[in-house]
């Protein structure tokens, strides 16, 4: 039976292909659906692997997130200097990164940092920023920007760039007075960190030396030697990383953080955080899913289509069958089978279209949206997945198959035309 | 329910009708066919010859009368069992379109053999191997096995595939070859040879043969000759409907 329904389907190859490549199509988008969901999981995790604490002025868990380390969104109030100093003094504390936003540069924010964000900064698989060229800002007017910001905009080490005040795009008010040259080029991470450009907190300060209540003091301004001088220390930042010597103490810091009785600031652990921002993105991941999986009915839709449409010319096939013995059950058996193969066909294929759409797809997400996805064995998740295709398969080809059997009962051993 | 007779069919005041329809197609008092007999029969078209013939081979079942075929009463069959006696003991040919096109010129003909134990059997006992018995039959049938055996029956000629529908209908030697107008869609040159070949592999065979044509002309090589208007007392010449081609 077996080689006669195969026989039969290389007979009728171009209907069967269009099955199978209907099947294989919904296979590898619910398949790569499914991976790009959870892998941009793991890629936002990996944007802040090795922080165990965020800190910042006290607000929600998600919007700390958010502004602190994927640059979405602004912060509604700062961390004064004593606070950041006082949790770097903690004998639990191994590191500090401060981080100071508020700027940007041709749409891309400025991030104020230290030479610590280079040091400790992790992001991947706890891999280290690294430069492409250049080196890390020495002097107060010294620029670090990320590989997205130098491939976009063009720039070149030893760029002279004017930060402008505020996040938008457009730039109401420019620091020209204190323009800043490029330092350094950061390899790709695939993370904010590409989009970022990255000077000094005393940068920071500098720029905001002739501002007085958020406006521009009119005159010729400070010049660049007289602030290089002076003892910039900043009053407050935005947010800071902070990583612990032993993972151990994150609860007992983020409550001595929580408490902290000079100022209101919250920690958050940056695995929590973002399982509150899944929770708050479920919905749209299970819209995509059910898009998906009416995708991969719609490939059964048209696997029962294919094989019922194909019925009605191979009644006389059937027939004479039929004739040379085959019974009912067996014809039905032969479109059950047909269907069979034609669905591990399709799973088949799909499993290598997702595996070449993730191979080819890999670069380009790492590099546009930051979402670094790698070629893996399906999961448990997947192969669920997989099963219950083929078991929709195989239950869809009854359909047809019943069909026939009951047309075989009808027909008996005539040969309609 | 087996009875040990000469006869390969016994028709005893078989009756039939179409369901819904008032008018009997056949009322068959009785008909006799021995077995390793040649019948001719012969009738115009809607006289229900197709009917008679789809009634021996189980495929229709009479509204009453007995049909004992091969020793086998019919009207005690399952429908599971029918389909296990028609493949077992009767070949079929009909008008045209035998083939499965998907399949080989070899794997056609075996196609029985893979339904049943039986025939099967038989074949295998024929010759050395299925294969054997294949190549012996498409000899017989005047094709050269090694030139048509892997072709796809589309490939064939009209004549050479109702030869090879012979084939398929006497591998394994059912008792009995049922042909449904095989040579209707041969043209005259070609048709009595078809006709020479079936007879020879029809005895060689031991099978008997149930031929069903309105050509006359080909009547004179069988055994028995019969017009089905001078057995059925149903005269529904009028009624077109028993024609299953």
């Amino acid at each position: 039976m077996i080689g006669i329904a195969w026989k039969s389907i290389r007979n009728r190859w171009p209907t069967a292909l269009l099955a199978v490549l209907a099947i294989s199509m919904s296979v590898a988008l619910i398949l790569t659906v499914e991976k790009v969901r959870r892998d941009a999981r793991d890629s936002f995790t990996q944007t802040v692997s090795g922080t165990d604490l965020i800190v910042g002025a006290r607000s929600g868990a998600i919007q700390l997130l958010l502004y602190s380390v994927f640059r979405i969104g602004n912060a509604t109030n700062n961390v004064s200097w004593e606070s950041i100093e006082e949790i770097r003094r903690r004998p639990a504390v191994d590191w500090l990164i401060p981080l100071s936003l508020g700027d940007s540069h041709a749409g891309f924010r400025v991030l104020g940092t230290n030479e610590d964000y280079f040091t400790h900064y992790r992001y991947g698989k706890k891999q280290p920023l690294q430069l492409d060229g250049g080196e890390i800002f020495t002097d107060v007017f010294d620029a670090v920007i990320g590989s997205q910001v130098a491939k976009e905009l063009g720039y070149v080490i030893g760029q002279s760039i004017v930060v402008a005040h505020g996040t938008g795009s457009v730039a109401l008010v420019a620091h020209e007075r204190q323009p800043f040259k490029v330092s350094g080029i950061l390899r790709p991470t695939g993370t904010p960190v590409d989009r970022a450009i990255h000077v000094s907190l005393q940068g920071i300060e500098a720029m905001h030396v002739d501002w007085k209540n958020g406006a521009s003091v009119k005159g010729e301004g400070t010049d660049a030697d007289t602030i290089r001088a002076m003892e910039l220390q900043p009053d407050a930042v935005t947010a800071a990383l902070v990583g612990l010597k032993s993972r151990s103490m994150v609860f007992r810091e983020q409550r001595a953080i929580n408490t902290y009785r000079a100022e209101p600031l919250l920690a958050v652990l940056p695995g929590v955080a973002l399982q509150e921002l899944w929770g708050l993105v479920s919905v749209a991941e299970k819209a995509l899913l059910i898009v998906s999986v009416c995708v991969v009915v719609a490939g059964l839709v048209n696997l029962i289509s294919v094989l019922l449409a194909g019925l009605n010319e191979r009644r006389r096939e059937m027939a004479v069958l039929r004739s040379a013995g085959a019974r009912p059950i067996h014809v039905f058996l032969l479109l059950c089978i047909e269907s069979s193969v034609l669905t591990a066909g399709g799973i088949l294929l799909g499993l290598l279209l997702h595996y070449g759409l993730v191979g080819a797809g890999s670069v380009y997400m790492q590099n546009k949206f930051g979402v670094s996805i790698g070629i893996t064995l399906p999961d448990s998740t997947d192969l669920k997945i997989l099963v219950a295709i083929a078991v929709a398969g195989v239950v869809a080809g009854t359909l047809p198959a019943l069909q026939a059997y009951r047309n075989s009962l009808t027909d008996g051993l005539s040969q309609r035309l | 329910m087996t009875e040990m007779t000469d006869n390969i069919v016994h028709l005893d005041h078989l009756k039939f009708a179409w369901p819904g329809a008032d008018t009997l197609v056949l009322d068959i008092p009785e008909f006799a066919m021995g077995r390793a007999e040649r019948v001719f029969l012969k009738g115009p078209s809607g006289s229900g010859k197709t009917t008679l013939l789809s009634i021996i081979a189980a495929v229709l079942s009479p509204q009453s009368g007995s049909v004992v075929v091969d020793g086998v009463s019919l009207g005690d069959l399952r429908s599971g069992q029918k389909d296990q006696f028609r493949v077992d003991r009767i070949g079929l040919v009909f008008q045209q379109f035998n083939l499965l096109p998907f399949l080989s010129v070899r794997d056609n003909i075996t196609l029985p053999c893979q339904f049943s134990k039986r025939r099967r059997a038989v074949a295998l006992n024929a010759g050395r191997s299925l294969d054997d018995e294949v190549d012996r039959l498409l000899s017989a049938m005047h094709l050269k096995p090694s030139e048509v055996q892997h072709k796809r029956v589309t490939d064939l000629s009209v004549g050479q595939q109702q030869r090879v529908a012979v084939a398929r209908a006497l591998i394994g030697r059912p008792a009995l070859v049922i042909a449904d107008e095989p040579t209707s869609a041969l043209d005259s040159d070609t048709r009595q040879a078809f006709i020479d070949l079936l007879f020879a592999e029809v005895n060689a065979a031991g099978s008997a043969l149930l031929f069903v044509s309105h050509d006359a002309s080909l009547a004179g090589v069988f055994d028995r000759c019969m017009d089905l208007s001078d057995i059925n007392e149903a005269a529904t010449s009028s009624s077109l409907q028993g024609d299953w081609l």
